[in-house]
């Protein structure tokens, strides 16, 4: 079965390219691409008129929570939100129920996928057993399984000794360790940013600090050991500038950063809203000019989105034990887009965090239009105005803070593997 | 008269509000003189105490304040309730409502339920303590105090010392002196400071020496020992010995400073006996405005239409 994508604009920052070119797929690769109008008759052809073409997102954080959450999500609900969001590779996270800490798990989550998910689904392997920072997992196995990084994420590796061993291992396989930065003690109890708005709304907040404590003991084990790692969903200014400092000497260190982050600050939390809820917390507006800062300047690598879905009867609850998380992979795109707007990022530099360089970061052929990758692309009207409505998202999970908000840049299409979903 | 349904905070309150229900109180603080201390405006509606925190003093006191106002009322404590079978707040609070409840007075560990509960069902909500947030008609009875006494909120330089960053009544304290014009300090160790708290346009010592001097209202707060977590001080001996009330400590304020404290009190920790049960000390008359101050926010919310 050969597709014929024509009259876009092709934008694929792993080529340097931005232009009118047909793009020729057969089956489920990327066969060759032509200059508009030249490409050779195909079984099926789609016209991207007014669109722009580019490599499917690739999101390096996502909760499917599948297995032992599936009343939050499952792999085929989450994959659906993802293509939906322009995204055909999402790397998702352990923390499932079992853990994913043995090849077990990693096996069960790629066949689901296989038959019921609706894009790549790469899992990241848990880095301790049951992520208790006791005990090292089989990394190899789980690597050799299809793991393509390691984390704790929704937890910290709190043992530093533990932390040492697994950036030191890890470099047997040349795959990063992903790590949810957060110092347990400073952070407990806590269920916002700690600033002036938790002051004046009586909630106990989580400092700064917790999240930079542990991005400057993990880049320093880093220093130490020569691993690679990776600092998931950065949200202070004390972290960004910890990264960058860390670059400039040449430690192996990449960051990324999610949508919230860069689009609202804390003062949001004041009518005690759970979709504002999630971990690390929404911060101030001075956090968020440095993650603006940093996404540009190079020192955040990856925009993410840290999807984690949640069940109505997990937020709508007092905002203390409401659940922390927010629903996002159907919001990402069109949020970048705002930095685009802010002149904070150029439209190429947006794509790249979304594509090329978290692939580089995992080393996995994805992110990118070159001939004989997979056939995964987004086709994207970046005009088109839209309002957001969590209550149609295709995710299990409608717990969004974005509900209600004016954006810009549809989803018009998205091809995972060969396959079209058309949502025009 | 009161523009909201529900009384969240003081910090939905306007200044006009405030003294709105402080006027109000003020006449039911002449039919609680009475020998017949009954009044009608309440007949037929049904307030629900929702209590899921201790408390004897708001809830007597709110319990009291709805039958003065003759209405009808019913208790529901977390303890002896289907809460230990794992109900959740909001088929609670709906449950109540199904029941034909007008008015629901909810106290929780939680910040932020009154204003979760608004949002999910139609009774007027009053905030009786949320978590660390607010306790609204705390700070209300305070300043009926304050101005019964002082006959001005305006101008006055009122401290208030002790645990602040646990306190919703140090809080509702703070909005509710500052939107009147009082002079706030905040007396406590750094580490029960709130962060950033001097934003909010007040004084803030770690000193009782210092912070104490000139004071026309010394506002003494329990130490909450339930809500902390170890590491704020080392020991009670110690916190009593820096920022405990003793009498030549309250001689640093004006001769005329009055004392308050919300109750129940912790004597030989925040204070000492002799101040409390002193001539300066006004302890057992806040409660006494706190009944007719509840009853004036029961009488105002009930007249507002849906």
């Amino acid at each position: 079965m050969s597709i014929l994508v024509t009259n876009g604009r092709v934008i694929d920052p792993s080529q340097g390219l931005d232009d009118n070119l047909d793009i020729l797929i057969e089956r489920t690769k990327i066969k060759e691409l032509f200059p508009r109008g030249k490409g050779p008759k195909a079984d099926r052809t789609i016209d991207a008129k007014g669109c722009i073409v580019i490599p499917g997102l690739v999101d390096m954080h996502t909760h499917l929570r599948e297995p032992g959450f599936e009343y939050k999500e499952t792999i085929a609900t989450g994959t659906m939100a993802a293509v939906r969001g322009g995204f055909t590779t999402v790397c998702c996270m352990p923390n499932t129920n079992p853990v994913n800490d043995t090849v077990a798990v990693t096996e069960f989550i790629i066949e689901k996928a296989t038959k019921e998910g609706s894009c790549t689904v790469l899992p990241i392997g848990a880095v301790t057993k049951g992520s208790k920072s006791e005990e090292l997992t089989e990394l190899d196995m789980l690597q050799k399984s299809g793991c393509v990084a390691f984390s704790d994420d929704g937890l910290p590796v709190s043992n530093s000794l533990i932390m040492r061993r697994a950036l030191e291992y890890s470099k047997i396989f040349g795959i990063p360790v992903i790590s949810h930065c957060e110092d347990p003690a400073l952070a407990h109890g806590g269920s916002m940013n700690e600033g002036f708005i938790s002051t004046t709304v009586g909630l106990k907040g989580i400092p700064n600090a917790a999240e930079d404590i542990m991005v400057a003991r993990d880049i320093m084990l880093s220093e130490l050991t020569g691993g690679q790692l990776h600092i998931a969903h950065v949200s202070t200014e004390g972290a960004v500038r910890l990264i960058r400092e860390a670059k400039t000497r040449g430690i192996n260190v990449t960051a990324e950063t999610c949508p919230h982050y860069f689009s609202i600050t804390d003062d949001s939390i004041k009518g005690y809203n759970t979709n504002f809820k999630v971990n690390p917390p929404i911060r101030t507006s001075g956090d968020m000019s440095a993650i603006k800062e940093g996404l540009k300047d190079g020192t955040l690598d990856v925009i993410a989105t840290d999807h984690a879905p949640h069940h109505l009867d997990d937020k709508d609850r007092e905002f203390d034990t409401a659940a922390f998380g927010i629903s996002g992979l159907e919001t990402a795109f069109a949020l970048g887009l705002l930095l685009v707007d802010q002149k904070v990022l150029s439209l190429k530099q947006l794509i790249r965090k979304m594509t090329v360089t978290p692939s580089k970061i995992l080393n996995i052929n994805k992110g990118t239009l070159t001939p004989e990758s997979d056939a995964d692309i987004a086709i994207i009207n970046l005009k088109k105005k839209y309002t957001v409505d969590s209550s149609n998202f295709l995710s299990k999970g409608k717990n969004s803070p974005f509900d209600k908000w004016e954006l810009k840049g549809t989803i018009e299409k998205t091809i995972s593997m060969g396959k079209v979903f058309d949502w025009s | 008269m009161l523009e909201t349904r529900n009384l969240l905070g003081i910090k939905e309150l306007s200044p006009e509000e405030i003294y709105s229900i402080l006027d109000t109180a003020a006449g039911f603080k002449d039919v609680l003189r009475r020998d017949i201390k009954k009044v009608p405006p309440l007949r037929g509606k049904t307030v629900a105490n929702l209590f899921f925190e201790p408390s004897t003093r708001t809830r007597t006191s709110f319990e009291l304040a709805a039958k003065r106002l003759s209405a009808d009322v019913i208790n529901f404590s977390a303890p002896t309730s289907s809460v230990l079978k794992g109900e959740t707040l909001k088929d609670t609070v709906l449950t109540i409502q199904a029941l034909g409840a007008d008015i629901v007075v909810v106290r929780h560990s939680s910040a932020g339920v009154p204003h979760f509960l608004s949002r999910i069902q139609d009774m007027s909500v009053i905030n009786a303590g949320d978590g660390a947030n607010e306790h609204p008609t705390q700070a209300l009875l305070d300043l009926f105090t304050i101005q019964s006494n002082k006959k001005k909120i305006k101008g006055l330089t009122v401290v208030i010392v002790g645990d602040i960053i646990h306190s919703r009544v140090a809080r509702s304290n703070i909005y509710a002196l500052t939107k009147l014009g009082a002079k706030v300090r905040i007396i406590c160790p750094p580490t029960l400071m709130p962060v950033e708290i001097d934003k909010l346009g007040i004084e803030v010592h770690d000193s009782m020496e210092k912070g104490l001097k000139n004071a026309d209202v010394v506002m003494m707060l329990r130490l909450q020992l339930e809500r902390q977590s170890k590491g704020f001080f080392p020991s009670l001996e110690e916190y009593y010995n820096l920022y405990g009330l003793t009498s030549p400590r309250l001689k640093l304020a004006k001769n005329d400073a009055i004392v308050l404290h919300p109750g129940p009190m912790n004597r030989g920790v925040e204070i000492e006996s002799e101040v409390a049960d002193g001539p300066q000390s006004l302890i057992l008359e806040q409660v006494t405005n706190g009944l007719a101050v509840r009853m004036a926010v029961l009488y105002l919310l009930s007249g507002v239409k849906k």
